[in-house]
């Protein structure tokens, strides 16, 4: 009976043990680019250590990460699509939104390169050369950053490719690294954000194969979930992640962040954005 | 083959290394899965009972329903749980999303029905068989239902074995309300997907790998567990 009482003792000390509640602790709705390249487990013990606040990330699409800073999950967002952030702020979801960091996004795909996309002049001929080649395009289709300004690119070529069958355009509904997942495996281009490619470690034939067009700039900028809505934000630690990571120390902390010796985020609080 | 040899490799460096991180990650899976089970344990096992032994109208329609439910997606049930919780949701107040303790309440969800339904049947099965013996002693509903959960013990703990099963290796619930939050809300299963959406394939198949060590681990704790039960049981 005694190894009883010792099995009983454990199984109701695993489920009494306190459950750690979240009351005090910070929660930053980020994109999966920044949270799958490292950078928040780089920056946040660093500011955890300067605050003694503590930050959780949920890492989801910049679409999914508003509409939960809507309904008033979040405290604070780090997203990339300007356009929805705009509008996300003039609604009056969020307020205090501050541009941060930025980096790039490439067009990756088969070293082969059967579209002859790493010829082409500008991001949209790029894309144009996919579409004329029917060459397979994974598409992230998931209202994410990369997914709108994707969109953005075919609009500017007047197209609506649409997913279906065994067709060349797969819209797949998934995150960065999913999609880098499926072209590798499938030999396909994809749309990626520089941070998340150089941390990919899945490459197989994947090289990047255009990249440097002013259209591929990724702009990141902090909103503050709007706290006359939401009352129960952590305001004031908010506001501190937000300072800390625009002044000197963090904007140095976030330039210092490299993999393989190659920044993966360049930090341009206050600069002006091409 | 590579791959798998890799994977290999990895797991067993995670399981020397007794790597910190590892340890929390596979602790927080464990109780969040355990005391989902154990909190669908205590409200499935009665439910099954009475809808095994109460004749209502509509009970074959209950049944019906209890079984399809062990059918429940669980990105489905996240989804549910997680509009119930979010701070634009009914139950927003508690500020639970995000929490393991969310977590608990998407797996409870998910494991009740299979506990409810594996319970009712057996318990369904041993009535017919007991049912006049029993009244004969005189015994009581309440002691009829005692003695028929003792009778079925063995079943039931299979019942719970199949709702820890479920519990431990879904995703889609976890990951909807709990944020995969490093060092908070990170579970095996989250941690998988995230390795495999960050190209870090042997690590995901490691983790994979020690998940299902775990299940192993877990199923001969309860077999062994279940030996001492019919030793402890006597003449049954």
């Amino acid at each position: 009976m005694r190894r009883w009482n010792f099995i009983a003792v454990l199984i109701a000390a695993l489920i009494f043990l306190p459950l750690r509640v979240a009351a005090a602790d910070l929660l930053l709705v980020s994109t999966t680019s920044t949270e799958n390249s490292g950078l928040f487990s780089y920056l946040l013990p660093k500011f955890t250590a300067a605050t003694g606040i503590k930050v959780h990330v949920v890492a989801v699409g910049t679409g999914q990460a508003l509409k939960i800073g809507e309904r008033g999950d979040a405290d604070v967002l780090l997203v990339h699509d300007k356009p929805s952030e705009l509008a996300f702020v003039a609604a009056g979801y969020g307020i205090d939104r501050r541009q941060v960091m930025y980096n790039d996004f490439v067009i990756v795909g088969p070293a082969a390169d059967p579209a002859g996309v790493a010829k082409a002049a500008s991001a949209t001929a790029a894309f144009a050369r996919i579409r004329a080649a029917k060459a397979p395009f994974i598409s992230r289709g998931d209202e994410s950053g990369t997914h709108k300004l994707e969109g953005r690119l075919w609009a500017a070529l007047d197209l609506r490719p649409q997913s279906g069958g065994d067709g060349w355009y797969r819209s797949i509904g998934a995150g960065m690294g999913a999609a880098l997942n499926m072209a590798a495996a499938s030999d396909a281009y994809t749309l990626s954000d520089r941070g998340t490619w150089l941390s990919f470690q899945n490459r197989r034939n994947l090289t990047v194969l255009y990249d440097g067009d002013p259209a591929l700039f990724n702009q990141y900028a902090l909103i503050l979930v709007n706290p006359a809505r939401h009352p129960h934000v952590h305001v004031t630690e908010a506001r501190r992640l937000m300072d800390w990571l625009i002044s000197a120390e963090g904007q140095a902390a976030i330039a210092s962040f490299k993999i393989g010796g190659q920044s993966l985020f360049i930090p341009n609080y206050g600069k002006e954005t091409p | 083959m590579n791959d798998f040899s890799d994977a290999f490799a990895t797991a067993l460096d995670l399981m020397r290394s007794f790597d910190p991180a590892f340890i929390e990650i596979v602790a927080l899976s464990l109780k969040v899965s355990v005391t989902a089970v154990f909190f669908a344990a205590l409200l499935g096992l009665p439910l099954g009972a009475l809808l095994a032994l109460k004749k209502f109208p509509g009970r074959g329609i209950a049944v019906v329903f209890l079984n399809a439910l062990m059918g429940l997606p669980p990105v489905v049930v996240g989804l549910v749980i997680y509009l119930m919780l979010s701070r634009a949701g009914p139950f927003g107040v508690f500020g639970l999303l995000y929490t393991p303790t969310a977590m608990i309440v998407a797996q409870t969800v998910l494991v009740l029905p299979i506990i409810a339904a594996i319970a009712r049947q057996t318990i369904a099965d041993l009535h017919t068989e007991y049912a006049d013996q029993l009244k004969s002693l005189g015994a009581r509903e309440g002691q009829m239902i005692l003695t028929l959960l003792a009778e079925g013990r063995s079943s039931l703990l299979t019942a719970l074995l199949a709702g820890f099963g479920r519990a431990i290796a879904e995703v889609g619930a976890v990951m909807v309300v709990g944020g995969n939050i490093d060092h908070y809300t990170r579970t095996m299963t989250t941690a998988i997907a995230l390795e495999t959406s960050k190209g870090n394939l042997s690590l995901a198949m490691a983790l994979g790998m020690l998940l299902i060590l775990l299940t192993i681990a877990v199923n001969a704790a309860a077999f062994g567990l279940r030996r001492r039960f019919s030793l402890l049981g006597g003449a049954s």
